[in-house]
């Protein structure tokens, strides 16, 4: 048949990983091994009060007695957690005001990454923190979201800073027991964002961190807490990616949403860690917990586009505890090669007349195995709760999996739930209508692609999509057979 | 005359089946030919094969189109060098807009004969003028390719793409299969505002309807994959009458 063989496969290959440089910049790098003492050192390192310290501590000693999951649909070689090391930040003076001040070798590693932040600057005035092997090196427009009271610092910076807000949300949305890698997360987090919106206050740009994981041999632990007091709005985008090595890389970070009384996050990814090699090699393990609280008639929406890491093991998740509150959460997945993705979201259904939406679409390439796996969950306070899921599934050749591991517990009567899903695999007969009209072969695939993937891509900030459309057509560059 | 498309010998097959068995056919620029021929006579194939469609064959003879040999290049490269294709089913491809996909379409053909790509306002223009030309409502330029169309809203989507695309030769698989007399009325009207001393038309088609509406040059039959009998456009209005099996006698005498 027309599109299938090996030569077409290779072809597939012929796109390496674009961001797999590494960037020399000198960094001050905790021994491997992770123990009491190494916690003590990060949070001496950071100069932290000693409740965090305490809580460090005490998350450290329940992950010592936790047992790495199993259940998700992937299969990896579990990371030795005693060779990683847990602390590296860059040597040269990391708290800047403005990205001008920036370290050049540094600047340039933000240029490479696409992140013209000049540009971004004057187009859409998008505020950027740019977080670099656990560290936040630089958050721009900090003066001007001053003026109206916002928060949008590094997480150091806000214990520094803000540590009574810090203290009261902290670990409210993901205890630190929550989960393994959550535990994890809370022994060592190095940094992250953190940000918040006072009462009644509508956040005028864009606000956005890059992670980038640098130094081999690192893990990457970042925490993000996002508080929107009542009454507010933020739309907050993170995009990720990390050099090209051999070995594999963790990635476990932890996002705490909070959304108070009739406030709404919008919290968007672009996902782009390294995969791996074409023979499924090196790349990034991301074990991440996401999850928002939603208070009366409050909204949190994830937006998610993951084209990255070898193994994805993630579920941006929201506890619709207020009434009148609203879940959303639409994810493109895209899997190629060797990668495994099981990912998908829980809606927590806990007050009346709650409502969530699930748009799941899974494009699966190569040898790859694209899981969903949801819940949605309706407690018996629940009264009038209301859920749509949709998951669809595509398949660009025949040597990938697609698998849908829906979870749907309901424990009130009055509740409606919908569950809609579809497998396809993309057509011949559309890539040859696309031929025939004079476009190539990349461009067929890349505008099927979208279109399949739109009600999902049309969710991200313009300037976002564009940049999420690209990275679709790139990961999947010839990879139809 | 240099001839727009010749055909020369031209054999196919499809999973090891003999379809087209050394088929000649010249058209020169300005004309309109018709094949028509019983089913399975190797009509579709022979549209499919020019457009090149991988899941056929070619397995001799040559196509010259234009000057170039059109067997060396592939569907994108045809495309781009003026040849267009009617579909008989033309696809659905959701989530992708029509007035989008155009748009892709006709910058990569620009870009090939090295003209300057149009600006929003003058596509805008450009699809206004001919979507007028086959009655094609606002609302369906603007939906997803094909995606919830009627049959005459995607054959009437066909022209209307044609005539954005302006190519030098147009290939019409059965575009009257399936309308009823006021869609095929369009249709044809569409088609003849396209028709100009350069532009070639093969239209294939079952029906000697379809061409009291498009008037051909000449009429061809396709019998086995050969075309055995050719005339001016009586010869449709002949068959029609008496259908086939006055030509498969001849044949076999």
């Amino acid at each position: 048949m027309a599109y299938e063989g090996d030569d077409l496969l290779e072809e597939v290959t012929g796109k390496e990983y674009e961001f797999g440089f590494t960037t020399n910049i000198e960094s001050d790098k905790a021994p491997p091994g992770l123990n009491e003492d190494i916690i003590r050192l990060i949070s001496s390192k950071k100069n932290e009060p000693e409740w965090l310290l305490e809580w460090r501590l005490d998350a450290f000693a329940k992950w010592s007695e936790m047992q790495e999951p199993e259940w998700a649909h992937v299969n990896y070689e579990k990371p030795d957690f005693q060779s990683i090391s847990y602390y590296s930040a860059p040597k040269k003076k990391p708290q800047l005001d403005s990205l001008d001040d920036l370290d050049p070798e540094m600047r340039a590693t933000m240029d490479k990454l696409g992140i013209s932040i000049e540009e971004q600057k004057r187009l859409s005035g998008v505020a950027v923190d740019f977080v670099m092997d656990s560290v936040s090196v630089a958050t721009s427009f900090k003066k001007k979201l001053g003026e109206l009271g916002i928060i949008f610092c590094s997480m150091s910076e806000a214990v520094q800073e803000h540590p009574e807000l810090v203290k009261k949300y902290l670990g409210t949305v993901v205890p630190k027991q929550d989960n393994f890698y959550a535990a994890l997360n809370s022994a060592v987090f190095t940094d992250g964002s953190f940000c918040y919106i006072p009462k009644g206050v509508r956040c005028p740009m864009e606000l956005s961190t890059y992670f980038r994981i640098n130094e081999s041999g690192t893990g990457q632990f970042e925490r993000t807490l996002v508080v929107a007091d009542k009454g507010s709005y933020v739309s907050y985008l993170e995009g990720c990616t990390a050099p090209q090595r051999d070995e594999n890389q963790l990635h476990a970070a932890v996002v705490e949403l909070i959304a108070l009384d009739e406030a709404e996050i919008k919290y968007s990814t672009v996902q782009n860690w390294y995969p791996g090699d074409k023979n499924g090699a090196g790349g990034v393990f991301n074990f991440v917990t996401k999850r928002g609280l939603c208070e009366t008639r409050s909204k949190i929406s994830w937006t998610q586009v993951e084209t990255g890491s070898a193994v994805t093991w993630k579920y941006p998740s929201c506890i619709l505890k207020g009434d009148h509150s609203i879940g959303e959460f639409y994810s493109v997945a895209v899997t190629n090669n060797y990668q495994q993705a099981d990912t998908g979201t829980k809606m927590i259904h806990i007050g009346k007349n709650t409502n969530s939406t699930i748009i799941s679409k899974g494009i699966s390439a190569g040898k790859s195995q694209n899981s969903y796996r949801g819940l949605v969950s309706i407690n018996a306070s629940a009264k009038n709760a209301r859920n749509f899921s949709q998951c669809d599934s595509l398949l660009m050749t025949d040597r990938c999996g697609a698998h849908t591991f829906p979870y749907i517990e309901v424990n009130n009567s009055s509740a409606k739930v919908e569950h809609e899903a579809t497998t396809s695999k993309i057509g011949e007969d559309q890539i040859f209508y696309c031929l025939q009209r004079g476009l190539n072969e990349e461009q067929a695939i890349s505008l099927i692609v979208n279109g399949y993937a739109k009600d999902v891509l049309n969710k991200l900030p313009m300037e976002f999509a564009v940049e999420a459309q690209k990275l679709l057509a790139i990961s999947l560059e010839g990879s139809v057979g | 005359m240099k001839p727009l498309l010749s055909i020369n010998n031209l054999q196919a097959e499809v999973e090891g089946h003999e379809i087209l068995k050394g088929l000649n056919l010249t058209i020169n620029p300005g004309e309109v030919h018709a094949i028509m021929g019983p089913n399975g006579s190797g009509k579709s194939t022979l549209a499919s094969v020019l457009a090149g469609n991988e899941d056929y064959d070619v397995t001799g003879g040559s196509v010259d189109f234009d000057g170039i040999d059109l067997l060396d290049i592939d569907a994108s490269e045809r495309a781009k060098e003026g040849l267009f294709l009617a579909f008989q089913y033309p696809v659905e491809i959701p989530g992708v807009s029509n007035i989008n996909f155009l748009r892709a379409a006709l910058k990569e053909i620009h870009e090939h004969k090295e003209i300057d790509p149009l600006t929003a306002k003058e596509f805008l223009a450009k699809v206004k003028e001919k979507s007028a030309l086959v009655e094609l409502d606002g609302k369906l330029t603007n939906r997803s390719v094909n995606e919830g169309f009627s049959g005459g809203e995607k054959k009437r989507n066909e022209i209307f793409q044609m005539a954005m695309l302006e190519p030098k030769m147009a290939i019409l698989d059965e575009t009257d299969s399936g309308l009823d007399i006021d869609a095929l009325r369009i249709v044809a009207q569409g088609v003849n505002a396209m028709r100009s001393p350069e532009r070639s038309f093969l239209l294939i088609t079952h029906y000697q309807r379809l061409l009291d509406y498009i008037v051909p040059d000449f009429v061809h039959v396709l019998y086995k994959g050969q075309i055995v009998k050719s005339g001016p456009k009586e010869l449709a209005l002949e068959l029609e009458e008496k259908g086939y099996d006055w030509i498969k006698e001849e044949m076999a005498l």
